[in-house]
């Protein structure tokens, strides 16, 4: 019994001590700031189109969904509201998070992983270089910083999409669509809306690079590194939503 | 003539315990390499010669016992503190371990920019790399990526980003593992050179005993710019000791002769009658 915990125990202290390394080492030197930008341009701009396209289609079915659902009570011209809620609580952060830790935990795991299984990650450090100031600390301020602007991105592309169905399909007027979304919206919202995805951010990036550097046995690991990044990535990324989710609800009432 | 006892300690393990989830990978190891002392440590897969190797560099700590690196008992540093240390080892590890996402020329340069202790001025990184690469005769290829290489082009530019620095202890990691023969001659013609020219502590892991026969037994002719004999380090600054590790334990310790003089069928294994 004691065997059976000992394992997850001991992964939760490593992935502790690789969190604490990686925020500590935002606030020592070296800053590799090429490596920031790099990683900025890779998360940020490359998941930039499916964010966008995520955020566009999930909008419209929203739109659809809740008029229909409003239809009931006679409240149509209550769609915008809820578009705009469910969008900026939760559908904008949960998907764009989900999107990003799909390609980017799995992509971060099978690089790092790569790299630990060829000796790299061991070149490094015998080469004057502390990997986790080298690949982690960039790899987190970059996810940290481009989640929430994807999110913030994802929310409007969203709101959009909503409002192609409301007008053109739906036939409501653009204006009672937009005021009703606008008004919607309170400090609360915004709030939730933009600490999820950076506690996401946190998650995805310090997961991926923690599968990544744990990597053993091979080419097989490297795949094995990258399935569990992104599954435990997604799974947080859930778990995380309701905790925040709870507090921001709790907090309202 | 001064005797080799009296150079100072280059490397010394005492009584050194590794393991891993369990398993010992070196048990209670001591030997010592003193400056200028070439040493082959040869093994069955699994032995722990890589581990050895990677204790010394302080990449993996000792569960029990002491490693002191030039004198300095590396077992409590912290990692920050171990760099100073490292960047006066060049290691070549398995397969080279080239960075993939740098060019040959960064690969090169890296232990000069980010070894603090270097302090290598910008304007000299250029021209150290040049002449590592020279030194591997791989001048022409400062713009390609690892992936554009050869296996044994590969081997050759991680040598030099394993000299570039002109580190006084080198330690090779099967440097000569997967290669043909004529490449691998290359490669121990590269180690051998570097030995002689910068007379440096040589520690090489390997499993063909010709490489081990090739660094008791030659030297570097610079004139002729090839390998040519010198018996069993007659004239030869350098003396070559022979290591043989068993499931993590030092077995055999010695000079060629006493190795091909064994009876262990184990040892045997591993030597091969000399042409």
């Amino acid at each position: 019994m004691l065997d059976l915990l000992k394992e997850p125990v001991y992964s939760i202290q490593e992935f502790s001590l690789l969190a604490g390394r990686a925020f500590r080492n935002i606030f020592r030197s070296p800053h590799y700031s090429d490596d920031i930008a790099f990683q900025m341009d890779t998360i940020g701009v490359g998941s930039f189109l499916i964010v966008v396209i995520v955020g566009f289609f999930s909008g419209a079915v929203m739109a659809l969904q809740m008029y229909h659902a409003l239809a009931t009570y006679g409240q149509v011209g209550k769609t915008g509201t809820l578009v705009a809620i469910t969008l900026v609580r939760e559908l904008g952060p949960v998907l764009t998070a989900v999107m990003v830790a799909g390609r980017n935990a799995s992509g971060i795991a099978s690089e790092l992983g790569s790299m630990k299984v060829t000796e790299q990650i061991d070149a490094m450090r015998a080469l004057g270089t502390d990997p986790v100031q080298k690949l982690v600390t960039p790899r987190l301020i970059a996810t940290g910083f481009m989640l929430p602007l994807l999110v913030i991105i994802a929310d409007f592309v969203g709101m959009f999409g909503g409002w192609v169905i409301s007008h053109f399909v739906l036939a409501l007027p653009s204006k009672q669509y937009w005021t009703s979304a606008w008004q919607a919206l309170d400090g609360n919202d915004v709030a939730q809306g933009l600490l999820k995805p950076f506690l996401f951010a946190i998650v995805i990036a310090l997961i991926g690079c923690f599968y990544g550097l744990r990597t053993t046995g091979g080419t097989q690991g490297v795949g094995r590194a990258t399935t569990q990044a992104m599954v435990m990535a997604t799974v947080l990324v859930f778990i995380i939503d309701l905790v925040v989710t709870k507090i921001f609800v709790s907090q309202a009432a | 003539m001064e005797s080799a006892d009296s150079k100072p300690s280059i490397l010394r393990f005492d009584g050194v315990n590794v393991a891993f989830d369990g398993e010992e990978a070196l048990r209670d190891l001591t030997f010592e390499a003193r400056e200028g002392e070439s040493r082959v440590i040869m093994g069955a897969a699994g032995s722990g010669k890589t581990v050895l190797l990677k204790t010394a560099l302080g990449l993996v700590k000792p569960d029990s016992g002491k490693v002191l690196v030039f004198g300095r008992d590396i077992t409590g540093m912290g990692e920050r503190e171990l760099f100073d240390i490292r960047s006066r080892i060049g290691m070549l590890f398995q397969e080279g371990a080239l960075f993939d996402s740098l060019s040959i020329e960064d690969n090169v340069a890296y232990p000069l920019l980010n070894q603090r202790s270097i302090h290598c001025p910008p304007e000299q990184v250029h021209p150290r790399v040049e002449q590592a690469l020279d030194f591997v005769e791989l001048g022409a290829t400062l713009a390609k990526f690892p992936s554009e290489l050869s296996g044994g082009m590969r081997r050759r530019a991680a040598i030099a980003r394993a000299v570039v620095t002109e580190p006084p202890l080198m330690l090779y990691d099967s440097p000569t593992a997967g290669l043909d023969p004529i490449t691998a001659h290359t490669i121990i013609t590269l180690l051998i050179k570097e030995r002689d020219l910068s007379q440096t502590t040589t520690l090489m892991v390997t499993h063909r005993y010709q490489d081990g026969n090739l660094i008791a037994n030659f030297r570097y002719n610079s004139e002729r710019r090839e390998l040519e004999p010198a018996r069993n380090g007659a004239s030869l600054r350098a003396r070559t000791t022979f290591m043989v590790l068993k499931e993590g334990r030092l077995i055999f310790e010695g000079d060629q002769d006493s190795l091909e003089a064994s009876q262990d069928v184990y040892i045997s294994k591993f030597v091969k009658p000399r042409e």
